[in-house]
């Protein structure tokens, strides 16, 4: 799925990395907890959370992946938008809870991809 | 044997917003070296867990890089309170972190399995009032 998709599902706004929407992504995880994140995630390259602070970007760019999603309408500081901008990460923000913009994600085909043992 | 090329970065205390920085710089370089993503994303991430527990932890300390023409080399220091059982806290879920690093993402107690998990071989040298050094290794 091209990241511009999941921004079009979502009604997101796109709040930086406009250059990598054409991209192709296979993968997605839903997360709060960055511990989580760092410990049980693999290869996905969507990370959608509800938890919005510096750290999430720092922890998907140590995973290598290339969009964040922010729910329920949260809106990063500037700084986390800076932060993501220099690591190329495609930062989303949709009003959607976590619980629909995943399924709304999943139902168009946009999976979870395996999860590290 | 030849030199190792060598990074050092002091990692601040009670930073949680500049948390990472250093393991995000570690991974700058070890790209600019040519290294292979699969090793960069392990260094990043061992090395990123072990960052993020001396600010949340031990209020920071230092981390070296060593990078030799076999393997990666991260020492992580401080000087903190040290940890009393490290048989416990390596164990999944184990976490002494408080409510409000909870609310920041943090404290679910998989940092230290991880970081052994991600690396070849782990040490850690710890002494309650002293401070901790661990050393992680991960084969090229
Ligand atoms: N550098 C350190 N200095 C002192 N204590 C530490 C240090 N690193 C880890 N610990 C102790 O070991 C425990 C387990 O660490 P670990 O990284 O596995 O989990 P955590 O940091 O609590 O949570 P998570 O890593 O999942 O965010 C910590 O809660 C803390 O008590
Ligand atoms: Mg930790």
């Amino acid at each position: 799925m091209k990241i511009g998709k999941i921004a079009d599902l979502l009604h997101a706004d796109v709040l930086c990395g406009e250059e990598h929407l054409e991209n192709e992504v296979h993968s997605a995880c839903g997360a709060d907890m960055m511990s989580d994140v760092l410990a049980f995630v693999k290869d996905q390259a969507v990370l959608i959370t509800g938890l919005v602070n510096p750290q999430v970007v720092r922890t998907a760019e140590m995973m290598d992946m290339r969009c964040i999603v922010f729910v329920r309408g949260k809106m990063p500081a500037d700084d986390i938008v800076e932060l993501a901008r220099e690591s190329g990460i495609v930062i989303l923000a949709t009003m959607e809870r976590m619980y629909q913009a995943c399924g709304i994600l999943y139902e168009n085909g946009l999976y979870h991809g395996g999860v590290a043992q | 044997m030849s030199e190792p090329v060598r990074f050092h970065f002091d990692v601040a205390g009670e930073n949680f917003v500049s948390a990472g920085e250093a393991s995000a710089a570690v991974k700058k370089l070890l790209r600019q070296l040519g290294m292979d993503p699969a090793v960069i994303r392990r260094v990043s991430i061992a090395m990123y867990e072990g960052e993020i527990n001396m600010v949340i932890h031990a209020n920071g300390g230092t981390a070296d890089i060593l990078v030799y023409a076999d393997r990666i080399v991260i020492v992580l220091e401080d000087h903190g309170p040290g940890i009393p059982n490290v048989g416990l806290a390596m164990q999944e879920g184990y976490s002494t972190a408080a409510e409000n690093v909870r609310a920041l993402g943090f404290g679910a107690g998989m940092g230290l399995p991880n970081m052994k998990r991600y690396t070849d071989s782990m040490d850690i040298e710890t002494a309650v009032g002293v401070g901790t050094k661990i050393t992680m290794e991960v084969r090229l």
